[in-house]
């Protein structure tokens, strides 16, 4: 075994030595291979394009990480450096703290004064996603249980304000309960008999349960007009006023948003919260320490769906239309993406996961092909590189590398 | 009718039997819901259509449409192990000690990417299967059986044979049996996790291309969306048997393909997709560990 170990550094050593051939000869190797997969998709000619691209691209990588030795050491030392840089930016930023907060919140509330009405519809979508995103951030950052389906609840949310406004002429205000009530409770009924599973099998009935809820919109026409969707929805009503310009809509999202952190944070903080925060670290011991880990996996359940109803009714009243193209499995995979980004469990980091999802490909407009290889290839060298996302979540326990997800 | 059904539903199952067969050789021996492996079998499906496309420009199917439809699978099945082969090595290999959630993350992220890709480097459109051979059949008691049908089910009939076979019999399947067992154990007796890993996906890649392309020869016409439904149906197949265990994967698909052919008739077709989904949280409820598979122990 330690024969191997020292032949294999010797090896590693050859090869990121600058004399050595391996050091020539690999990125090649690498570059020539990716190209010839890529060969039958495109013809020769862009297949040599990519090999030469490739190859370039992979030299400098070289160049780069010509310091570490071993290929884990290169990961390790990327991850490290990552980590610092990000560390050092939040303990510099620890004294003005205030005047940051200060000069983000003004800048927030003055945005509809200065900017364009596309930029404000871009963050009203983004206000909407954050809610959406700490609504799963609960049950996977928190409570640690894969949802792979969290769309299902955003559409129940929508298509309950817009079933309840069109057909029962309900106001925004005596729908929204309700729709988020649905929501919850259907996030109740799924988590009812899915908890009995564990961590995969769990996210495949999420999943599973998602595709199914997305399949009865398209299909029940008599209901919800299948693919075709539901208009004509109103907008809500604020003191007999409607909410129909962007600017009004704006405050009106950035106070649910404001609400929505408000009382994430404060169930965090509480039992309920430790609770949650216990049984994602280690599910036997905390339910050997007294905790009903059943009662207590099913509020984050129905709290997570809560949220989602809720940004299902903001987002329907906003488009004033809903249709099943909206609650796609892809649109569960960008939410968990959000709070993956963020840092599973961090809710600052959720909010920051999910404006940079939003916006990213806003301004990525030109290259909008290119948008879903990216978030593809972002989603792999994200969990290689910094699987913990950008933000640190407090109350990391020493497993949490082998957290039982 | 009810005949006609179930030689459909045989047909089905076949293939999602040979692509759940990927799911549960790699979860067995990694404990990961490969996402991209619907992606291997979407691929599968394009480079048969390439392929063949190739040939024809070449001449080679006018001279000779067998030596031609043979080499089209081959190159597919290598192609396909290629990318499975790639994709372990650039995905997952650099999160074998991660927690859970990143490897199945990254497997999502590398499903995103594949979808695209061919969309982007072959269209949006549906690809249509060169049409080289009529569709011919027999009639029996008002029902008809095509060729394709009965190739596909001999096919897949004939790979799970043999992959029963190298499993039992060989030293290489002996060794991925002993490190889906335990992991630490089969590194101490010398075996080389890597190969064994890669070796995995190879095979699992080359069943999933074999079933994309015959699903292509099947309907005709192939879409870069395609992998996600059938890879999420294989995936229930192999639930189904009981994840990890490979009759359980080869029975779980063909049951499926029948619940599903019979399902759509009997009941209605639109919610076709959804029989799957329901049949997969209803075995997971009812037995989580299939219905070959071994319930576990959960340790401290």
């Amino acid at each position: 075994m330690t024969e191997q170990r020292a032949e294999s550094k010797e090896q590693r050593a050859k090869n990121t030595d600058k004399k050595s051939p391996g050091f020539v000869l690999r990125p090649l190797i690498i570059a020539l291979w990716l190209a010839l997969l890529f060969l039958p998709f495109r013809g020769i000619k862009d297949a040599l394009i990519l090999f030469v691209m490739l190859s370039i691209l992979l030299f400098i990588f070289r160049a780069l990480s010509g310091y570490a030795k071993t290929l884990t050491e290169k990961f390790n030392g990327i991850r490290q450096s990552v980590n610092i840089s990000l560390e050092t930016v939040y303990a510099r930023s620890k004294i003005p703290q205030f005047v940051t907060y200060l000069l983000l919140f003004g800048f927030i509330l003055s945005v509809p004064f200065f900017a364009k009405d596309y930029f404000i519809d871009v963050l009203i979508l983004a206000g909407i996603y954050v809610i959406l995103a700490q609504g799963l951030n609960v049950v996977v950052g928190f409570a640690g249980l894969l949802n792979l389906g969290f769309v299902a609840f955003y559409a129940i949310g929508a298509y309950s304000y817009a079933l309840l406004n069109t057909k029962m002429g309900l106001g925004f205000w005596s729908a929204l309960p309700l729709s988020v009530v649905l929501a919850s409770f259907s996030g109740f009924l799924l988590a009812v008999p899915a908890l009995r599973l564990k961590g995969d099998y769990l996210a495949i009935v999420t999943l599973g349960f998602g595709e199914i809820v997305r399949l009865v919109l398209n299909n029940w026409d008599s209901v919800t007009k299948g693919p075709n969707g539901i208009g004509g929805i109103e907008p809500p009503y604020l003191f007999g006023m409607p909410l129909g310009r962007l600017s009004y809509y704006y405050y009106f999202i950035l106070a649910f948003v404001a609400l929505t952190v408000f009382m994430v944070r404060r169930v965090y903080k509480s039992r309920t919260g430790r609770a949650w925060v216990a049984i994602r670290e280690d599910e036997i011991a905390s339910s050997s320490i007294g905790i009903n880990t059943t009662a207590y996996k099913l509020y984050a359940f129905a709290f997570g769906a809560f949220w989602a109803g809720a940004a299902g009714a903001l987002f329907a009243a906003k488009m004033q239309f809903v249709s099943p193209e909206s609650f796609t499995f892809m649109e569960s995979v960008l939410i968990l993406s959000m709070v993956i980004l963020g840092g599973l469990g961090s809710i600052p980091g959720v909010i920051l996961g999910a404006v940079i999802l939003v916006i990213l490909p806003e301004m990525l407009r030109e290259i909008q092909l290119y948008r879903m290889l990216a978030l593809g290839s972002g989603l792999v060298l994200l969990m290689i590189f910094r699987p913990q996302g950008l933000f640190r979540p407090g109350r990391l326990s020493r497993l949490a590398g082998r957290a039982n997800l | 009718m009810f005949v006609q059904q179930v030689i459909n539903g045989l047909t089905v199952g076949g293939v999602y039997a040979l692509i759940a067969l990927g799911y549960t050789m790699v979860y067995g021996i990694l404990d990961l819901i490969n996402f991209a492996h619907g992606e291997i079998y979407m691929l599968g499906a394009y480079l048969g259509i390439i392929f063949l496309g190739f040939f024809t420009v070449i001449g080679l199917t006018a001279y000779s449409l067998p030596l031609a439809l043979a080499l089209t699978f081959i190159l597919s099945i290598v192609f396909c192990s290629a990318y499975g082969f790639t994709i372990e090595k650039i995905a997952y290999k650099p999160l074998r000690n991660a927690s859970r959630l990143s490897p199945l993350i990254s497997a999502i992220g590398v499903s995103i990417f594949l979808q695209n890709y061919v969309m982007l480097t072959q269209g949006a459109t549906d690809k249509v299967f060169p049409h080289l051979f009529e569709e011919t059949g027999f009639e029996m008691q008002g029902m008809t059986f095509t060729y394709i049908q009965i190739f596909i089910i001999v096919v897949s009939a004939a790979l799970m044979m043999f992959l029963n076979l190298f499993i039992t019999k060989t030293r290489m399947g002996k060794a991925m049996r002993a490190v889906a067992q335990d992991k630490t154990m089969a590194s101490l007796v010398g075996i080389n996790i890597d190969t064994v890993i890669s070796v995995t996906f190879v095979i699992g890649s080359g069943l999933a291309a074999v079933a994309g392309l015959m699903v292509a020869m099947y309907y005709g016409l192939v879409n870069y969306s395609i992998g996600y439904i059938a890879g999420i149906k294989a995936f229930t197949a192999a639930v189904l048997g009981g994840i990890g265990s490979i009759p359980g994967a080869m029975f779980g698909g063909i049951l499926l393909g029948l619940v599903e052919s019979l399902s759509a008739s009997y009941i209605s077709p639109e919610y076709k997709d959804a029989y799957a989904f329901i049949i997969l949280i209803i075995i997971l409820l009812i037995k989580p560990s299939g219905l070959f598979g071994k319930s576990q122990e959960e340790k401290v």
